[in-house]
């Protein structure tokens, strides 16, 4: 689509038709000025000229009046000087010239009463330039005729000469305008087409490519800035996309894996039937973990794409807590746990009762799993605290245990999706609990923190204070 | 039409006319076979608009609809078959499984909300507790199992003349169990019916729950009521079966 030629390319570019448009803008306002401003000049100069031949014919007329037309011939006779800018016509009733440097009654004015511009030749002499004069009739008497008139012929090279160096003038304004144009074009398309060049490099696969700042601070640099956040935020999608990908290959492929091992067990085996049909129950178990798995995924993908927030209701955010750790106070029990609950009804928070109670389960299901075995270890009870608090920051739930807790090394990386420790590799579970919590945090505009107990973990989901009001 | 406005009141035992509105052919024949098996009869529907004609025609007790069908979309035969007064329950299956999908697929008219994929025994389980409810809801105040009684009115459970104390959940978790007395309840619908939640819970929570619960109706005595169906859930019955 992009003609090969620069030319072409500048002419073709929105800078370029800018200018353009400027400079013919700005050309057709100077000429209207200058039109005017021309215009008004002539217009003075002429009526100045005409004033003065009113005044000479008045003065003319009283001479003839006074003489009669002797005394109008010899006073017409003085003033008509070969080369001065006066010019006079005067003529007899049978329209023969009596007084005058004009050859001839000039056509132009025979026929008008208030007189006119005219040309005429000095002396009459053919081949001569012929000259600008203006001149008005002075009505005599007897029929006899008297034009009185001036050179205007400077007048006339005057608006020549200003008329060319306008033209001039306009021809090198527009050059420059044009040229102007021109060469912003080619700056801003210089690096209009780096950006194009590291986008289609982009394009093609390369996302770790920037687009290079000129570092003017203009609004070129701005998109750079704005195009080069926009590249950091999709690298990082793409990443945890990969991320993602390579655990659903590893976290949902091994459980697959097992499941068609233990169908395939289960076929070979020569025991017949009641191999069968453990083979059976264990490939159904397999694949109930899996969809477990799958769920999980399905909802923390549709948690971080927001796809759930028209589902809020009101709900006491203290009693959910409560009743979701009564859930599993039986559990802890079992375990030799004591589950410590310490929220009282309230707030009232509009959120998902569904996601919010799931999240306090997970964390308290977590909890209970990885703290009993340190009481079991030890033979000793240990407790689970459950709580929930309102600060101005933020309306926090927390769930404590004493368990082994979490190296503060590794307390951002269990949030993300499959991230297992290598401490709980054993224990059941899908690797998603935490970072199912994490999304229904961020769904409510919330944050999830992981906290060192002294001795073990504490975690921390806390929901904005505006879910209260 | 003179069926549609004639509930039929499911027994534990009794044979059961289900319709399954359901696409996919795999799917349907194996609903229809295992219905089968478990002393029912089914028809299958599909596409929407066959489904929805044999919904209006024929006596069903229960039905099952798919979400995404052709021609007429499961929400859409629902709606049609409530806007027409036919109150059939409906048991809806969704490949779709979020809280959203289940309020809407509840709002359109169903009655029940399964996500695919689903245990057969979990969707049988469903399907009996939806046929067998009372419409409209029916006001028992007593439910008697054997010489197990629980007034709901004074909120007392009694075995062999002998008053049982139970929490409140406990409580609510015998009334649900008692209201649907033959029939096998799973921990899924325990924990959506009693606890009023739609997620998995991860550990098996209501098994200690349920223990607990029978620890104090059954312990006491010869005969055990409360049951537990392998791979299933729950049952709570009279007699041994």
């Amino acid at each position: 689509m992009a003609p090969a030629n620069p030319l072409s390319r500048a002419v073709s570019t929105t800078a370029f038709r800018l200018a353009a448009v400027t400079v013919a803008v700005y050309l057709i306002c100077a000429g209207l000025i200058v039109g005017l401003l021309f215009w008004q000049t002539n217009r003075i100069l002429t009526n100045q000229v005409l004033l003065t031949l009113h005044s000479e014919a008045q003065l003319l007329e009283a001479v003839a009046q006074a003489g009669g037309l002797p005394a109008l011939a010899r006073a017409v006779e003085a003033r008509s000087q070969p080369d001065g800018l006066g010019l006079y016509y005067l003529a007899s009733s049978a329209d023969a010239k009596i007084a005058g440097n004009l050859s001839r009654l000039p056509p132009e004015i025979a026929s008008s009463k208030s007189g006119g511009v005219f040309r005429y030749t000095k002396g009459g002499k053919a081949g001569e330039n012929a000259r600008l004069g203006v001149a008005i009739p002075v009505a005599l008497k007897g029929g006899a005729r008297l034009i009185v008139g001036r050179d205007i012929e400077e007048q006339r090279h005057f608006a020549d000469e200003m008329g060319r160096v306008f033209l001039i003038g306009f021809g090198l304004l527009s050059l420059a305008g044009l040229a102007g144009g021109f060469v912003i074009s080619r700056i801003v398309l210089k690096r209009i087409e780096a950006i194009n060049i590291a986008s289609r490099s982009i394009m093609h696969g390369d996302l770790s490519q920037r687009v290079a700042l000129s570092g003017s601070g203009d609004e070129l640099d701005d998109l750079a800035i704005n195009l080069n956040a926009m590249l950091d935020r999709i690298e990082a999608l793409m990443n945890g996309l990969r991320e993602v990908s390579d655990n659903i290959a590893h976290d949902l492929k091994t459980p697959l894996n097992r499941l068609r091992n233990s169908a395939e067990a289960a076929l070979r085996d020569p025991t017949g039937e009641e191999a069968c049909r453990r083979g059976l129950e264990n490939t159904i178990e397999e694949a109930d973990e899996l969809i477990k798995t799958f769920n999980g995924l399905l909802l923390i993908a549709r948690l971080e794409a927001g796809a759930l927030e028209d589902s809020a209701e009101r709900f006491d955010l203290g009693r959910v807590v409560r009743d979701v750790a009564e859930l599993y106070e039986p559990v802890a029990e079992e375990r030799q746990l004591k589950l410590e609950i310490d929220a009282t009804d309230g707030p009232a928070v509009t959120a998902n009762r569904q996601l919010v109670g799931q999240a306090v389960a997970n964390l308290i299901d977590n909890a209970i799993k990885y703290s009993a075995h340190v009481a079991e270890a030890h033979n000793t009870s240990s407790e689970v605290n459950v709580s929930v608090t309102t600060l101005d920051e933020g309306i926090e739930i927390s769930v404590a245990d004493r368990g082994p807790g979490i190296a503060s090394a590794d307390r951002e990386r269990v949030l993300r999706r499959f991230v297992r420790l290598e401490k709980s590799r054993t224990e059941s579970g899908t690797g998603l609990g935490l970072s199912l919590v994490q999304a229904v945090a961020r769904l409510h505009g919330g944050s999830v923190r992981l906290e060192d107990n002294e001795p073990g973990l504490r975690v921390v989901l806390t929901l904005p204070r505006r879910l209260a009001e | 039409m003179l069926t549609s406005n004639y509930i039929r009141t499911w027994q534990a035992g009794e044979l059961m006319r289900v319709l399954v509105i359901e696409d996919d052919r795999e799917t349907a024949q194996f609903l229809q076979k295992a219905l089968k098996e478990s002393g029912h009869s089914a028809d299958i529907a599909e596409d929407g608009e066959v489904g929805l004609g044999l919904a209006e025609e024929g006596s069903y007790d229960v039905l099952i609809v798919d979400r995404m069908l052709p021609r007429l979309d499961g929400l859409s035969v629902i709606k049609e078959l409530r806007s027409k007064g036919l109150r059939t329950p409906v048991l809806i299956l969704s490949a779709l499984g979020d809280v959203d999908d289940r309020v809407k697929g509840l709002r359109a008219g169903s009655d029940d909300y399964l996500t695919k994929p689903y245990a057969y025994s979990e969707l049988l389980a469903r399907v009996e507790a939806l046929a067998r409810r009372p419409v409209p809801e029916e006001q028992e105040t007593r439910y008697i199992v054997g010489d197990l009684v629980l007034d709901r009115l004074s909120h007392r459970v009694i075995r062999d003349g002998e008053t049982i104390q139970l929490q409140p959940r406990e409580y609510r978790l015998l009334e649900y169990l008692m209201k649907h007395a033959g029939q096998v309840v799973t921990r899924t619908m325990l924990l959506e019916h009693v606890w009023d939640y739609h997620f998995d819970p991860q550990t098996n929570v209501i098994d200690v729950h349920v223990s607990r619960l029978r620890a104090k109706i059954d312990k006491n005595f010869d005969k055990p009521l409360l049951h537990t169906v392998r791979g299933a859930g729950y049952t709570i019955r009279d007699g041994a079966g």
